[in-house]
């Protein structure tokens, strides 16, 4: 690849490293992290509209359909393969009881807007929730679920 | 929900005892990867040489074209090749979307790539094979063609005007298909009614909007002349004979492996052309090919549903008993029946459906289907139901208003008797084992209307349109062979499920059912495991492989719990039959004192058992000890299929209330709730999850979603931007209860669950708005039923 397609940054994934990685200029955050076999984060819409590659950019839930992989240099990024904390195995746990998800498409970009829900401390109502993920497409639950997942993560959280 | 209490289906056993699954709402564990990002979903699959491709498509409703060059794009960076219909057609032989069973359909050969005349905005012309999916949308980028655009047969209410755009020359007309219905004599019996009503509804295009697109990577394997076709589809065993057919390749030699998928809902059940293409160019070029739709042709390539109108008579006499019914449906298709399950079905559901709750001595209905230049039509969840149910609840409405008795009365005056099954259709179409009068009351029961009726006048006064509806609808599951195997079409109406016990004492389960997110996985373990007397976690599942499963239909109409999860129910007795006669010989008693209990075979008199795995190791590793002439089998298989009548039909009521408001004509729905029959719940929790998704989907219908065309056929809103689906903020918490009737098909006794919320959800919402125009005088008649139509519809634009 000719220098002027391709740039090298450094960032890391997950706690893990990517050192002077070299990315195609044009390639979106999303892609990069699936060719990586990160393939946890998925493209629905590739717009901004669906949310579904929603991931953690130093420490704000952003698109990555959105982000050029080489605005990511110096960043650290989690996507749903590094929740392994306890809070976010407390939210999990709640998606599976009340069933949050049928296809599960979108959880991975749901949990990411639950973490940031989360992490805001707030005590919110359920029309507060459904406005909070009103940027989650899910077609499959109709959201109600996913509302009742988040409301009993928020009790049980802060 | 909670689990179920009372027990629902004796014919399963007592709920007290160990082991007693069914009825309950376990958590789905295994799903639990798709929280850990660790779906394997068809894009995420990565093959050895493995090429990329892209199509060029139509960016014309309707043109020709006069030259291509794809020179240039060869040349491309990252390029492998290029691709035009000579070079896919021979490798594809064409298709042909009509059924046999139905009367004359007529729908011309359709091949992956068309050759010279394009015929809807999105149909694939040309494509480029590269390394990957970005270098191959840049070489369409340079691909030239020279067209010169037709006239466009865009809209279906002039598609058989003399002066149509004749869109297959050959076939003289626009017509696909036609059907006329007549029971007894609509014409007497209107001119005896009291009061005759009448409306005209519209249906635009919606589509499915699966949040994974769809996808194929198709992988040829010449020295063994196999292809294996990893594929987010729902029928992997229609596939492959799909796949066999028309790529020439021995159907044994076919293997389709659908792993997890990101929502289907019909729209992944039918034959596509990019997808074909794809196999086509594997097997051409025997190396695997992946193809993942972006969302732009998701919108201008998947199936589009809906596009119907339909006018609407009622006749009923003094106390509001119908005496006749009659509907004319139109409905556009786009160019092409779809294959192998033709676009005819939607209109021919319609006719079946219209005023299946109710007596209704005489019924007429008239169904037209006529090809267009717009992306294709068929079958998407709950088809034809919603179209159906709305005309007659409309109908129902407007004829109690008409004579003046309660919206609910007029429904239970006319309902067919819970104790009259079997029963039939106004259509003739057989129907058993309904609740619509338990449901209703169930259902008012839930909503309280005294109590909204006070409401809508104190809203009312504060200039606040509040509105309620209540419908009753029957819902289309479990399938026959009836449905389309009579046609020819080779789509299995049974499902198989296979059973063994393995020398851990493990037990593996197979179905030919498949799993889009509904549960599938759950379910089948939850009947496996109650019926054998072992725990949840010792049963593991195979779906969605046909090299590893038993042959069947897979998942669509709301078949999976009704035909597949009694194929386990059978296989599942039957290895644990097995069990205890292996066990009596072991232990040297009458079969009769044994029973299977937490993975042992225990003595119900007392006394020590054995374990399954004590029992395994026997038969697998220590046979010699078994007593002389022992049956060894461990491993039981069995299939299931609706005999005798097309459909098992579920039924269900709903009801909700919204309100307007009249500056900006937004609709809020305050309350929605559904009472559904579907027989045996194997897990009340995905049930409900069924309903709530199929409402949601509904709701998206009723008040937001539209294909919006141009008058040249041009997709307007080909992006998730534009086109609205329905998101949290915008939904109610829908409220859901049952009745149960068991299906006297099975031992199970389950119907389908999947199809009702979709399609009673336009017939509900749009009652309900009507309910609260009416108290202006104003009515809306076109779904999605929008804020610009409720703004026109009170004069204010
Ligand atoms: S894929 Fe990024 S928002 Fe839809
Ligand atoms: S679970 Fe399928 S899109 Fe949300």
């Amino acid at each position: 690849m000719s220098a002027k397609n391709s740039v090298n940054i450094s960032f890391s994934v997950n706690g893990e490293n990517f050192d002077d990685v070299t990315v195609p200029t044009r390639q979106h955050l999303a892609d990069y992290l699936r060719s990586q076999g990160l393939t946890g984060t998925h493209l629905g819409c590739e717009q901004g509209a669906c949310g579904a590659c929603t991931i953690e950019l130093d420490g704000v839930a952003v698109r990555s359909c959105l982000v050029l992989a080489s605005q990511a240099n110096g960043s650290s990024i989690t996507t749903v393969e590094g929740f392994d904390d306890e809070i976010m195995e407390k939210v999990k746990n709640n998606f599976l009881k009340h069933n949050a998800f049928q296809c599960g498409f979108c959880s991975p970009g749901m949990l990411m807007t639950t973490k940031e829900i989360i992490s805001s401390k707030k005590k919110l109502s359920r029309d507060e929730i459904r406005a909070e993920i009103s940027g989650n497409y899910c077609r499959c639950t109709g959201y109600q679920s996913i509302v009742d997942a988040i409301e009993e993560s928020i009790n049980e959280i802060n | 929900m909670d689990d179920i209490k009372v027990n629902q289906n004796p014919k399963l056993g007592s709920m007290d005892r160990p082991n007693s699954y069914i009825g309950r709402s376990l958590p789905r564990e295994n799903a639990k990867k798709h929280l850990e990002g660790g779906g394997q979903f068809v894009d995420d699959l990565v093959l050895p040489r493995m090429l990329h491709v892209a199509f060029l498509r139509s960016p014309f409703a309707h043109a020709e074209m006069k030259s291509i060059n794809v020179e240039v794009a060869k040349t491309s960076p990252g390029v492998f090749d290029v691709y035009t219909a000579k070079e896919i057609d021979e490798y594809c032989k064409p298709w042909v979307g009509t059924l046999g069973h139905l009367g004359e359909m007529r729908s011309p050969e359709q091949t992956p790539l068309a050759e010279k005349i394009v015929r809807w905005q999105g149909e694939p012309i040309a494509v480029v094979i590269a390394n990957n999916r970005a270098q191959a949308e840049d070489a369409l980028e340079v691909i030239e063609v020279d067209w010169e655009e037709k006239d466009a047969q865009v809209d279906m209410e002039t598609a058989l005007d003399d002066n149509a755009v004749v869109i297959h020359p050959e076939l003289g007309n626009n017509l696909f298909w036609t059907r006329t219905v007549n029971q007894g004599d609509v014409n007497q019996a209107f001119k005896a009614s009291h009061a005759v009503v009448e409306t005209t509804l519209d249906f635009a295009r919606h589509t499915g909007v699966t949040l994974e697109s769809r996808g194929i990577v198709a992988d040829w394997n010449k020295a063994e002349g196999k292809i294996t076709i990893y594929h987010n589809g729902q029928a992997p065993h229609m596939m492959q004979h799909i796949i066999a057919k028309h790529l020439e390749v021995n159907e044994g030699l076919v293997r389709i492996v659908s792993r997890d998928v990101g929502g289907s809902f019909g729209i992944k059940v039918h034959v596509y052309p990019d997808e074909m293409a794809a196999a086509a160019i594997s097997k051409k070029l025997g190396r695997p090919i992946k193809f993942i739709a972006d969302r732009l042709e998701s919108f201008t390539t998947d199936i589009h549903a809906r596009c119907h109108k339909i006018s609407g008579k009622l006749g009923v006499d003094k106390k509001g008993k119908i005496l006749a019914m009659e509907i004319n449906d139109l409905s556009g298709i786009g160019p092409f029946s779809m294959y192998p399950r033709t676009s005819a079905i939607e209109t021919n559901q319609v006719l079946n459906l219209s005023g299946a709750p109710y007596i209704i001595p005489n019924y007429k209905a008239v169904g037209t289907v006529v090809f267009q230049n717009k992306t294709p039509m068929c079958q998407y969840r709950a088809v034809g139901h919603p179209i159906a149910v709305a005309i007659t609840e409309a109908l129902v409405d407007k004829a109690a208003t008409k004579i003046g008795i309660n919206l609910h009365e007029i429904r239970k005056k006319n309902f067919i008797p819970d104790n009259a099954y079997p029963n039939k259709t106004p259509s003739g179409v057989p129907l058993e084992d309904l609740s619509h009068q338990a449901s209703m009351d169930k259902l008012l029961n839930m909503m309280n209307i005294d109590d909204i009726e006070k409401q809508k006048e104190s809203n009312l006064a504060k200039g606040v349109l509040t509105g309620y509806g209540v419908i009753a609808m029957c819902e289309v599951t479990n399938p026959s062979p009836l449905f389309y195997g009579v046609g020819g079409a080779h789509i299995s109406s049974q499902d198989g499920a296979s059973i063994r016990l393995e020398g851990s004492g493990a037990i593996h389960l197979s179905s030919s059912i498949t799993e889009q997110g509904q549960g599938t996985e759950a379910i089948m373990k939850q009947i496996a495991a109650d019926q054998l007397g072992v725990s949840m976690d010792s049963v593991r599942v195979t779906l969605g492989d046909t090299d590893a499963t038993p042959y069947g239909g897979g998942t669509w109409a709301s078949r999976g719990a009704g035909i597949g999860g009694e194929a386990v129910l059978k296989a599942a007795r039957t290895l644990k039959e097995n069990i205890l006669d292996i066990a009596a010989a072991i232990m040297q008693t009458d079969k009769n004192s044994l029973d299977v209990e937490n993975n042992t075979v225990i003595r119900k008199n007392g006394g020590e058992g054995i374990t399954l795995q004590q029992l395994a190791e026997t038969v697998y590793y220590r046979g010699h000890e078994l007593p002389k002439g022992t049956n060894p089998e461990l491993l039981a298989t069995a299939s299931f299929l609706i005999e005798g009548i097309p459909f098992v039909f579920t039924n269900s009521a709903m009801g909700c209330k919204i309100s307007i408001d009249q500056d900006t004509g937004i609709v809020k729905i305050d309350k929605f709730w559904a009472v559904e029959d579907c027989g045996t719940q194997i897990n009340p929790k995905l049930v409900e999850e069924q309903i709530k998704g199929g409402v949601i989907q509904g709701i998206g219908g009723a008040l937001f979603e539209e294909c919006v065309y141009d008058d040249q056929g041009n997709m307007q809103n080909a992006t998730m931007a534009d086109y609205l689906v329905p998101m949290a903020y915008e939904m109610p918490d829908i409220i859901v209860d049952h009745v149960t009737t068991n299906s006297g098909r099975s031992i199970i006794g389950a119907k389908g669950a999947g199809e009702a919320g979709t399609g009673g959800a336009p017939a509900v919402i749009m009652n309900a708005i009507n309910n609260a125009l009416n108290q202006l005088g104003k009515e809306v008649v076109s779904q999605p039923i929008t804020p610009e139509k409720i703004l026109k519809a009170l004069g204010k634009i």
